[in-house]
């Protein structure tokens, strides 16, 4: 039996979902025998591979960077996954949202600032002007709503995808949890 | 008590016979029954007003979805909670709710405790659909015991309403229209500066978000009582 190769992503978000996923403990030795990881922040890769069977992502859009990585993702993926409220809503990142990304920058970097203050402009990817879900981007398959979703859903999705069944999530999980 | 001259009346509801007096609502009727119909701007003790059309329901011979809420039950009639079409509808109304104002639940005081997030489980919602529009709106945390956050205000009014009706205060009120509107505290002044605001705090615990909180409260911790609603109303219908 093939290995379904599964990936994992990590955009504007604070890898709680990640450890959320490392939660499930023993049970990843079992998901490990049935899934090969080929990309992931726990792996130490730097392309994106070609045909991956399931992309999990974390975190918001809230580059361009992050977008660029998003299509990238997609059009390399099978079943793209919506990790957490960061990815499902824009969540906490998206707190920036109402105000102007110039007064944002201001305000972090200058500012908030005792020294160096300025807006860094070269080697960091430029901010969007809104973060925003992926699912306003590209198609999302599965949603997987929660800050951070539990270890027990992620497995639950994970096991449903290995073996070749679209998770129902809907009823089992919530904004914020 | 009132006269009552109301007639007894049956109908079905979701294929059961139930009976009721005939000035009762079809969500009347429908939770005497244990028959679960969505609502957001509906709490006993306070006058109906069909905001926030979560209890849409399908009558047998009309097109048209009503508020279950608002709607008198009449002899014979044939009503259905639950289709595909309602639940279509639900869910579209609350990803409007979910994207006009800034609902962030993992850092929100009412996380665990907020029948919009509540309902967004039950009716199976996962994402928004629709584009989030992010608009700026203010905290008033003018009240030195209460805070108003119009980012996660569904504009229900049951603060209005219980404010007016059972504080007697009438101190909320709505200002605006469409997207724009808001609840306002007295002419739009600091909810602080209110001269009408008794502190009673019954608007924090009808409120069904996180719009209304007690302050000092931290993510996950607002629970809301609003059970003493319908034990003030009927005292007060004793009396008169
Ligand atoms: S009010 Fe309810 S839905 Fe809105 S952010 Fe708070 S918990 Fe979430
Ligand atoms: S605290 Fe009491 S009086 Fe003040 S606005 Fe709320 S309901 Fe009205
Ligand atoms: S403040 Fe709360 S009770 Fe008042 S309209 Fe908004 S959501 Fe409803
Ligand atoms: S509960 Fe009936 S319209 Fe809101």
């Amino acid at each position: 039996m093939t290995k379904a190769r599964v990936a994992t992503v990590w955009m504007d978000g604070c890898s709680g979902c990640h450890m959320s996923f490392l939660d499930m403990d023993e049970r990843l030795l079992d998901l490990a025998d049935r899934m090969d990881l080929v990309y992931s922040p726990l792996v130490d890769l730097k392309e994106f591979p070609l045909e991956v069977d399931v992309a999990i992502i974390e975190g918001s859009v809230s580059s361009e960077e992050d977008l660029e990585k998003l299509y990238h993702v997609r059009s390399r993926t099978k079943v793209l996954v919506s990790l957490g409220d960061c990815a499902v809503t824009a969540n906490v990142p998206s707190m920036r949202n109402p105000f102007d990304l110039d007064c944002v920058l201001r305000r972090g970097y200058e500012e908030n600032a005792d020294v160096n203050r300025q807006v860094p402009v070269e080697n960091v990817p430029r901010l969007l002007p809104r973060a925003r879900p992926l699912h306003e981007f590209v198609k999302v398959d599965v949603f997987v709503p929660g800050c951070p979703p539990s270890a027990d859903l992620i497995h639950f999705v994970v096991s449903e995808l290995l073996e070749g069944r679209t998770p129902e999530l809907a009823g089992q999980c919530r904004f914020g949890a | 008590m009132k006269p009552n001259t109301a007639q007894i009346t049956t109908l079905k509801i979701d294929g059961h016979d139930c009976g009721a007096r005939s000035d009762e609502t079809i969500l009347d009727v429908a939770q005497e029954n244990n028959i679960f119909i969505p609502t957001l701007c509906h709490i006993d003790g306070l006058q109906d007003i069909g905001a926030c059309r979560l209890c849409l329901v399908e009558i047998k011979g009309s097109n048209k979805l009503l508020p279950a809420c608002v709607t008198r039950v009449q002899e014979g009639m044939e009503v259905t909670t639950n289709s595909p079409r309602l639940q279509h509808y639900r869910k579209a109304i609350l990803e409007m709710l979910f994207s006009e104002r800034n609902h962030i639940c993992s850092v929100c005081v009412s996380n665990g405790h907020c029948e919009l997030q509540w309902l967004a489980e039950q009716l199976g919602l996962t994402h928004i659909s629709v584009p989030y529009l992010h608009p700026k709106l203010e905290v008033d945390a003018s009240n030195r015991r209460f805070v108003a956050d119009h980012n996660r205000c569904i504009l229900c009014t049951r603060c209005v309403r219980v404010c007016d009706e059972i504080e007697g205060a009438h101190t909320w009120d709505l200002y605006g229209r469409g997207v724009d509107t808001r609840v306002v505290s007295d002419l739009k002044q600091p909810w602080g500066e209110s001269e009408s605001c008794t502190g009673c705090g019954k608007c924090v615990h009808v409120c069904p978000t996180g719009a209304l909180v007690e302050k000092g409260r931290s993510a996950g911790e607002m629970t809301k009582r609003g059970q003493f609603l319908p034990y003030l109303t009927l005292m007060r219908e004793e009396r008169q």
